[in-house]
């Protein structure tokens, strides 16, 4: 009942949130000098042309009216139009989020898969020099500029080694002529899941670098709070029980310790998920990814209002929803944190 | 009376050896505190140790641009033949202004709040936390990169934008200093003798509450340094021909591939600060945890 009651009262904070965010949102285009019909109609247009669009768009209303139509299109799916593609921004969102979702999530599983072990050595070698050099290695993840850093990648990986590609998500002759079946918009997964050997050997390449720019941070994460929690673990009483049995030693780390330590590692991942998903904007932008961060960012500079408070909205959402999911899975998994 | 002040300065003394000795304990808070310490003076002396200060501030001499990294020009030369290094030292000023002003417009928002809210309960108190919640709900940088395309291109904006942005994580953690305090018997005492709320709040409750807000405050001039230079990146903050880091390497990422060194080392003084400013952060954490400082009495 408890769990259910909090729930439903953290979902019910997303109408304040969602309506700040449309209001801050909307608030721009009045404030900004910049006319989003010139974009509309394009930079020779007549003033005629201009007002025609003017009252198609709505924007001849009053600001309340139009804030009004928009929250109501809401409740139908309907996120406006964006001033740049002319495609319903409901309609673009779901062509650049898959790229998006697949970075991050590639992102997250290297996090994993890199920072688990680091963490475990960190902690079992306390206070030695792998321990300052893993400590070292998760304060450097979290203090680089994710933007420099996959610019040194690419320096690196392309121009001097030459084995990766420098940007996008596939390369044009693997486009043309082995193209991927739409079926996730994962493109890893769905080159695998069709066969398509040649296409995902390209669409794996391609992400090897914005990924692991993006993993630096989670990297860090994890070391740092599978470390801390290894070593509260690794004093405990069942532990040192464990040893005098004469279990051996690998043993005792991996299967007894890391299994009460690896909880909260895992909901610092899922915590900064909606985190990385901000941080993806720069690392989109320097691979030339298109995901939803490329979208965005050409959106904010072209001030493409419609498409900013979509895509706002958007990753406000995911950002809340995996901060419940958080809350609930730790209530869960510990009985001593009260849900209230 | 005399006694009772011995005492506290023996106290004193012990807190400080403490620190001390858990900082020489890990290399690395000393290896921040000496970068911090470094870039302290390069931020404070930067117009004497720079080569070609004029550069700093925008004098073009497109004849020598884009430049290798020589004896002359130690960083190179960027795409207006301005030398790198000087810029990159002159950066220092506006990085760490930015950190340390957004820091305190957060705590000027973010710790009255909190005490007064911790302190009055009530109506008051749940309308600033729900308040607050709202904001912690979306993303921080998300929220900065909005409010700096609502106000406009320019450093003084991107500070407002991040501070805004930033407060929620301080009103939290005054509130629950607050609360705590807000029971204490010399509260009660001075309510007992008739001293107004207010100065109840701002000379009792806010000075008690101070320290952990003040540590979370330090942590997170690292995260500022970055958001904000992300945010110059992006176009949205420092303006040319201002020797902003975030600004510079932007620039320089148009010619990465023939002359690496323009984005490189601005770049590279961006990772330097922000990495001195967590290293400290995190030893400091490391001295006021009382569980690490359990394991060492």
């Amino acid at each position: 009942m408890g769990v259910k009651h909090y729930i439903i009262r953290r979902l019910l904070l997303l109408i304040p949130i969602f309506f700040i965010v449309s209001l801050i949102t909307f608030v721009v285009v009045r404030v900004v000098p910049a006319d989003p019909l010139i974009l509309w109609v394009g930079p020779h247009a007549t003033a005629e042309q201009i007002n025609r669009a003017r009252i198609e768009l709505g924007l001849d209303k009053p600001l309340y009216e139009q804030y009004y139509r928009y929250i109501v299109g809401i409740f139908h799916g309907n996120l406006g139009i964006s001033f740049i593609t002319h495609r319903p921004v409901s309609t673009d969102i779901m062509t650049f989020l898959p790229a998006s979702l697949e970075l991050v999530t590639t992102a997250m599983i290297i996090g994993l898969v890199v920072g688990l072990p680091l963490g475990v050595i960190s902690a079992k070698r306390k206070d030695k020099i792998e321990d300052h050099s893993s400590r070292l290695m998760a304060i450097g993840g979290v203090s680089l500029p994710t933007f420099w850093i996959g610019m040194l990648l690419q320096l690196l990986f392309f121009k001097y080694i030459g084995i990766l590609p420098v940007c996008g998500r596939l390369s044009w002759a693997v486009k043309v002529s082995y193209p991927i079946t739409h079926i996730t918009g994962f493109y890893l997964i769905d080159s695998l899941i069709t066969g398509n050997w040649v296409a995902f050997q390209d669409a794996a390449a391609h992400t090897i670098l914005p990924a692991l720019t993006l993993a630096l941070y989670p990297i860090g994460l994890v070391v740092r709070m599978t470390r801390t929690c290894m070593l509260e673990v690794l004093g405990e009483d069942y532990i040192r029980a464990a040893r005098a049995y004469g279990i051996p030693e690998k043993v005792v780390t991996y299967t007894y310790a890391l299994k009460n330590a690896i909880t909260p590692s895992l909901t610092t991942l899922v915590l900064s998920f909606g985190y990385s998903l901000t941080g993806a904007f720069l690392v989109e932008l320097i691979f030339n990814w298109p995901g939803l961060g490329w979208y965005a960012s050409k959106a904010t500079i072209g001030m493409d209002y419609t498409a900013i408070v979509g895509v706002t909205l958007l990753i406000t959402l995911f950002y809340v929803l995996a901060n419940l999911v958080v809350d609930v899975i730790q209530a869960y998994l510990d009985p001593r944190i009260v849900l209230k | 009376m005399l006694k009772c002040l011995k005492e506290k300065r023996i106290a004193q003394l012990k807190e400080l050896q403490l620190a001390l000795h858990l900082i020489k304990k890990g290399p690395l808070t000393l290896t921040g505190l000496i970068i911090m310490g470094l870039l302290i003076l390069v931020a404070i002396f930067a117009p004497y140790i720079a080569p070609y200060p004029q550069d700093a501030l925008g004098a073009a001499s497109p004849e020598n641009k884009f430049e290798l990294p020589s004896r002359e020009h130690l960083f190179g030369t960027d795409e207006l033949g301005r030398d790198i290094f000087s810029r990159v030292l002159f950066g220092t000023r506006i990085s760490f202004k930015i950190a340390i002003v957004v820091v305190l417009l957060a705590l000027l928002i973010g710790l009255p709040l909190g005490v007064i809210g911790g302190f009055l309960g009530g109506k008051i108190d749940e309308l600033i936390m729900r308040l607050t919640d709202i904001f912690l709900s979306f993303p921080s940088v998300l929220l900065a990169l909005i409010i700096c395309v609502i106000l406009g291109p320019s450093i003084d904006n991107v500070m407002i934008a991040i501070a805004i942005s930033w407060w929620p994580w301080y009103t939290r953690i005054a509130h629950a200093q607050a609360v705590s305090i807000r029971e204490r018997p010399f509260i009660e005492a001075a309510k007992a003798v008739g001293i107004s709320k207010t100065k109840i709040i701002f000379r009792h409750i806010m000075p008690n509450s101070l320290t952990p807000v003040l540590v979370q405050a330090t942590m997170d001039l690292g995260s500022v340094l970055l958001t904000s230079s992300a945010l110059s990146f992006l176009g949205l903050g420092a303006q040319p021909p201002q020797p902003e880091w975030g600004l510079m390497t932007y620039i320089g990422h148009g010619y990465l591939f023939t002359s690496w060194w323009c984005s490189t080392f601005p770049g590279l003084a961006i990772f330097v600060a922000a990495l001195a400013f967590n290293l400290l952060g995190d030893g400091l954490r490391d001295v006021l945890d009382p569980r690490t400082r359990r394991l060492l009495r």
